[in-house]
């Protein structure tokens, strides 16, 4: 009792500083989630959930099923579960890992003295200026199979239109690109940043003890990245996994498609048809704790890499 | 370094013009498409024929005008919310050391991580028992969510960078901890509270899941919810959706330019001090 008033006594301070934020993530973030994980264990949807018609207001008659909504998910039976697992891995791999390479690629050619070099900086930042869900339009546009800017060109190359967004690999494929062109700058803007923390002596002293160039890039340039490239992989992964409006609004909102992530999926789940909203919750905490293991391992990984050094 | 030859120059200015202009050119086709009049997308190598109509239809003929404003009301709220009540908070994390230090900060990390479909569900039953689905306030506390644990992140990784001298010398001149962030840390922070407002305000302005859902009615549609009704599964007015796009990008994208210098360091600098 007394530890906690000298403790009361010598932080209140700091308390009462972090007071609203706490009330705030209380209210919007850690109730809404402990009524997530309740509605994964019913059997909500549309139908028996509490809702208000005109005057007449009809109470919530969902019950409690258990883990029945887990099983159902994980063992497969709804929603083809591990085939989208799959597809929203590779989709985050595919589009980390080329965000990664061209962001440090540009970035290793922007960190140059060089003629113009302000030029293409502003011009190669310029996709992440312009908002993802205008951005998506547009690209759903150039893509149009008829009247799309892409096809045109393919048909005075004497190629045939592709049915971009129709085919389902073609889709994926389409999407990536999007995403990859949204947010290859944030790494790239990234990835400079940090370059040019790495002192040019560190490079010369490389240089003249006779390290070849893929050398100095692989002993000094990228240890030199290393806290700048743990945070931005990490940032992106989430940001990827979690990205919704590149599929939800390039490959449309209608029919059930392959190319949807979970996170879509998820969405879908709850809005259209019975708005399942027990499936739902049920996707969504799913997704979640496959975020925080994948955060956890990772920043276990980078802090053993730290060690070994 | 020693000078470069002339192909190694040749090559460096040709890879990064070829990358420049694949970043151009999806923005460049835009502006040009919605210079082509209502139907012009349909030819999308044309170059001539240029005029403004898009735009005077977009502006006088659609609620683009009405849209623009609720998106400029909800994501100013949700940003104004959202750095009044976390800098305080990123403070204390960044100076203080009590008892919770910790899991605060291990909370506003995880909440960012937070995939939208976990809180779409329960936040959209808890605002419908309270009567804000398709209010402004229920769509800026549902920002707040997302706005909130990023706000407090980011001027965390800002008030790190503010020397800790400032401090000791406001609390020798005799200020509280709260008065030294108030009267010293906080003016000095102003560009980092500028630059982590914008990119809450810009996150919300973008934001597609939650308002798509939330409001409903079409006088309270964001643009990224209006934008879909130009492009649905009936009707296809790209001219129109064009001319908008432009109209949203241009004002967005000159603040950007400005901010994002900033952007990048806070972003980083929170992650490597933990």
């Amino acid at each position: 009792m007394t530890r906690l008033r000298r403790s009361l006594t010598a932080h209140w301070y700091a308390w009462a500083m972090v007071l609203p934020v706490v009330v705030v993530l209380a209210v919007l973030v850690a109730y809404p989630l402990g009524k997530g994980i309740y509605l994964s264990f019913t059997d909500a949807d549309e139908a028996n959930t509490a809702r208000t018609i005109g005057v007449n207001h009809i109470p919530s008659t969902y019950g409690f099923v258990g883990l029945d909504n887990y099983w159902r998910v994980l063992s497969g039976q709804e929603g083809n579960f591990y085939g989208r697992l799959g597809w929203t891995v590779v989709w985050t791999a595919s589009c980390v890992v080329l965000h990664y390479v061209l962001g440090l690629g540009l970035a290793m050619l922007l960190n140059r003295p060089m003629r113009l070099r302000g030029l293409y900086r502003v011009l190669l930042i310029l996709p992440w200026a312009v908002p993802a869900f205008v951005a998506t339009f547009s690209w759903r546009l150039m893509f149009n199979e008829k009247y799309g800017v892409l096809n045109a060109v393919l048909e005075r190359l004497g190629a045939g239109a592709v049915d971009w967004l129709g085919d389902s690999t073609l889709q994926k494929a389409a999407a990536v690109a999007v995403n990859v062109w949204m947010g290859v700058p944030f790494m790239m803007v990234a990835l400079l940043g940090g370059l040019q923390t790495i002192p040019a002596e560190l490079h010369e002293a490389a240089a003249l003890d006779g390290a070849s160039p893929w050398q100095r890039f692989r002993h000094v340039t990228l240890p030199g990245l290393r806290t700048v490239s743990g945070t931005v992989v990490l940032l992106g992964t989430i940001w990827t996994f979690n990205m919704f409006q590149v599929i939800y609004l390039l490959i449309g909102q209608g029919a059930s498609s392959d190319s949807e992530i979970l996170v879509t999926y998820a969405y879908r789940l709850a809005f259209q048809g019975i708005r399942d909203y027990a499936g739902s919750a049920t996707y969504g905490i799913l997704l979640l704790s496959l975020l925080l293991v994948f955060a956890t391992f990772y920043r276990r990984a980078l802090a053993r890499q730290e060690v070994a050094r | 370094m020693k000078p470069r030859s002339r192909g190694a120059s040749v090559a460096l200015h040709a890879t990064l013009a070829v990358a420049s202009l694949l970043a151009l050119f999806p923005v460049l086709f835009v502006v040009l498409v919605s210079l082509h009049g209502r139907d012009g997308w349909q030819e999308p190598t044309r170059i001539g024929g240029l005029g403004l109509s898009t735009y005077r239809y977009v502006l006088s003929d659609t609620k683009f005008l009405v849209w623009f404003g609720n998106s400029l009301v909800v994501a100013a709220g949700a940003t104004a919310l959202g750095v009044l009540v976390s800098a305080s908070a990123g403070y204390a994390v960044s100076r203080l050391r009590f008892p919770g230090h910790r899991p605060l900060m291990w909370t506003f990390l995880v909440a960012q991580m937070f995939p939208m479909a976990v809180l779409i569900v329960p936040l959209y039953t808890i605002l419908g028992q309270l009567g804000l689905l398709d209010s402004y306030a229920g769509l800026i506390l549902t920002y707040c969510s997302v706005s909130v644990p990023f706000c407090a992140w980011m001027l965390k990784g800002y008030f790190d960078t503010i020397p800790a001298e400032i401090d000791e010398a406001g609390r020798v001149d005799g200020l509280t901890p709260f008065g030294t962030f108030w009267r010293l840390v906080l003016p000095l922070a102003r560009p980092g509270l500028a630059v982590t407002g914008f990119y809450s305000f810009i996150t919300a302005w973008g934001e597609v899941a939650f308002a798509s859902q939330f409001m409903s009615s079409e006088e309270h549609y964001t643009l990224a919810v209006g934008l879909q009704t130009f492009v649905g599964q009936q009707k296809a007015e790209w001219g129109l959706m064009t001319a908008a796009a432009v109209l949203i990008t241009v004002p967005a994208g000159v603040v950007f330019f400005l901010a994002q210098r900033h952007l990048i360091s806070g972003l980083t600098a929170g992650g490597t001090k933990g």
